[in-house]
């Protein structure tokens, strides 16, 4: 779509915000509430010289990605629950390998095929721990298609830069709500692409980072005799057992994103500087939220919002200073039973008490139920979380 | 096409050719697609995998294609391995998916040869919608299936192409399946070549796969292989030696058998180049409708 003022759904902006940061790879498999990028993609991608693959499953998705990122190309998948936990197991060799890729996850409601065509947002922790092994992940959150397409930019100029599988973790209202999106021209947008070697093959190690413990990568083809494996390597990418090595190599995995987590971290503040009492919420909540803020405000309880727009690095040091300054709580708003608000519980570290309101059912909170809740943390009715 | 076309390999000028390449390796005409520094590698003695990839790299040298335009995908086991130990862009993959895998490296980057090298469990298994799927696809690379009849790295347990009586860790008192006949799977699912050998039949095997290298769309070859230590040794071929005097008594060459009656479970082994057509690749068919598109469009 040219550069213009449109008024789209929130998985249109995120394919469209794809082919803008230089997607030219998509696989995928259809399912709701993801299907309308599936499409979006298969349309546009001819004129822009791009490859869709509509795979068997979401396991060869996702390997078709990786391979296509190996071939040098910026590559994504969407899905949702049900295809977003068939991909773990590569999700996990992305990370392994340092693979830059992005992974859409649109949520619907579950547990297993749960409320396909309805909103939750279960798959919080799945991002997080989904895969096995010790993983440093980046996981955003939009809260509105013009996000969407926003961060869907920001999702491959991250796993470009810091070359990881990174989520764009979504779900069915921001996905299928239709609302102004501005697409802004070329030149506005900051594209970053992979950081490629400067040595030649016979001196390059292909796992041997520079100071920001981002290795540069040499891609299939380019005469570098790349060989990537998901078993524990060295620095040139030899598998080995050894402790050392292991070490070494998760260690940097997760420190690649947590000393770099100033540069990725993202969150939005509404009336936060005065709040007695904060919300926490993200993706479509976050809209309700900031509703409940201002209605609470009309009734005198001084409420804010903390909207995280990356789930992971979370907002760990500014939750823990609004709450070592003296909120006295916090109120954690999310479509599931209870995930963020035990990262929120422990970034207070006691320091004030962490509130849960748990949504099921397939719709997101009303700011009415969220005000009152409010209420009750303000005249001291609630019991701890 | 005919399978010796190609090449007339004893003659003297093609050996002469091939010495004073030879004379730019080293020690072995082999040694530069290979990470010596890897070597030893992992495999069993009278295992047939040294077999199979020597004949690939004895092909690969053959083709002409240059290495560093060649792709090997591998997945898990003791055939995973093989990526492992080359030269070139190599990559192992995660269990069953290599095949998906290569379709996205072919697809990003159609100058690259790629071939998917990995074993029956690997392919078949876990892996088999996608072998499925890739064929029917016709997407442009070479799968070559190790067929050792049980998951060797793992300790000899029955897969999905172990004969129903024979006896495995897992199959203690003979199995109750029936095993897959790869090429039968691989001509009905699309491929445009399909080619059996054992570890015995070298020559050969280098040949199909020096064509599979030249051929456009998804080419399969299953190799026949000893398995001593996983496979053999509870099934009466206790050393490599005897699993190839076994091939060699007990296989027949028919080309152009119908895949469907090459099952592994009559008395032969029935060898031999099973198919052999033309159809467009999925790049292909993809290209010439996306340029009609762009040409609608006026997009270049």
């Amino acid at each position: 779509m040219k550069p213009d003022t449109y008024f789209i759904d929130g998985n249109t902006a995120c394919a469209e915000g794809a082919i803008a940061a230089g997607c030219t790879f998509f696989a995928s498999y259809p399912i709701t509430p993801a299907t309308e990028i599936l499409e979006t993609m298969a349309k546009r991608f001819p004129e822009i010289h791009g490859s869709y693959l509509q795979m068997e499953d979401e396991l060869a998705s996702i390997a078709a990605v990786i391979g296509a990122s190996w071939a040098g190309r910026k590559a994504m998948t969407a899905t949702s629950g049900p295809g977003f936990s068939l991909m773990m197991e590569n999700y996990g060799f992305a990370l392994m390998t340092e693979t830059p890729c992005v992974i859409v996850n649109v949520m619907r409601g579950g547990p297993s095929t749960g409320l396909p065509t309805m909103v939750a947002q279960g798959d919080v922790m799945q991002t997080r721990w989904g895969t096995h092994g010790d993983v440093g992940v980046v996981v955003y959150c939009p809260g509105s298609p013009q996000e969407m397409f926003d961060m869907t930019v920001e999702a491959f100029n991250t796993a470009e830069r810091y070359r990881l599988p990174v989520v764009l973790l979504s779900d069915a209202v921001v996905a299928h709500m239709t609302e102004k999106v501005v697409i802004p021209p070329k030149e506005e947008l900051d594209i970053v692409n992979r950081k490629k070697p400067k040595n030649s093959p016979e001196e390059y190690l292909p796992y041997c980072p520079d100071e920001d413990l981002v290795p540069p990568m040499a891609c299939a083809g380019e005469g570098y005799g790349v060989h990537v494996t998901g078993l524990t390597h060295d620095e040139r990418g030899y598998p080995s057992v050894d402790e050392k090595t292991q070490t070494f190599l998760v260690t940097r995995l997760i420190n690649k994103i947590r000393k770099n987590s100033d540069d990725i971290l993202k969150y939005e503040e509404y009336k936060v500087d005065d709040a007695e009492i904060i919300i926490v919420a993200y993706g479509s909540v976050s809209r309700s939220a900031r509703e409940a803020v201002d209605m609470a405000r009309a009734e005198g309880i001084k409420v804010g919002l903390l909207r995280p727009i990356t789930l992971w690095p979370f907002p760990e040091d500014r939750i823990y200073e609004l709450a070592a300054k003296g909120v006295k709580a916090f109120l954690v708003a999310e479509i599931n039973f209870g995930q963020i608000v035990y990262e929120v519980q422990r970034c207070t570290d006691g320091h004030c008490p962490t509130y849960l309101a748990p949504r099921m059912g397939g719709s997101i909170h009303t700011p009415e139920e969220l005000v009152e809740r409010l209420y009750g943390i303000n005249e001291g009715k609630e019991g701890s979380n | 096409m005919s399978i010796r076309k190609s090449r007339n390999y004893f003659s003297p000028d093609y050996m002469n050719q091939q010495k004073e390449k030879d004379k730019s390796y080293g020690l072995h005409p082999l040694d530069g697609y290979l990470k010596k520094d890897r070597i030893p590698h992992i495999w069993c003695p009278g295992c047939g995998l040294g077999v199979v990839l020597s004949s690939f790299l004895r092909a690969l040298d053959h083709s002409g294609i240059p290495k560093e335009k060649t792709a090997v995908v591998s997945g898990i086991g003791c055939t995973g391995r093989v990526a492992g130990y080359l030269n070139m862009d190599s990559f192992h993959l995660t269990h069953g998916r290599a095949i998906p895998f290569a379709t996205g490296l072919k697809v990003g980057n159609p100058d690259m040869v790629t071939t998917v090298f990995s074993g029956d469990g690997d392919l078949f298994a876990i892996g088999g919608n996608h072998f499925i799927h890739a064929a029917r696809r016709n997407v442009d690379f070479n799968v070559i299936c190790v067929n050792n009849f049980n998951f060797g790295m793992t300790g000899g347990q029955a897969g999905p192409t172990t004969p129903t009586e024979a006896t495995t860790t897992t199959t203690p008192f003979g199995g109750f399946e029936h095993p897959f006949n790869l090429p039968a799977v691989a001509a009905g699912s699309g491929a445009v070549y399909v080619a059996r050998w054992t570890a015995y039949h070298v020559e050969a095997l280098i040949r199909s796969l020096e064509e599979a290298l030249n051929k456009k769309g998804f080419c399969f070859v299953e190799v026949l292989t000893p398995c001593p230590t996983g496979y053999g040794r509870r099934t009466g071929q206790k050393t490599g030696k005897e699993a190839m005097k076994y091939y060699k008594e007990n296989s027949r060459i028919e080309h152009g058998a119908d895949p469907t009656e090459v099952s592994l479970d009559q008395d032969e082994i029935i060898v031999g180049k099973f198919v052999d057509r033309e159809a467009p690749t999925y790049q292909e068919r993809r290209g010439e409708i996306f340029q009609a598109i762009r040409k609608k469009k006026g997009v270049e």
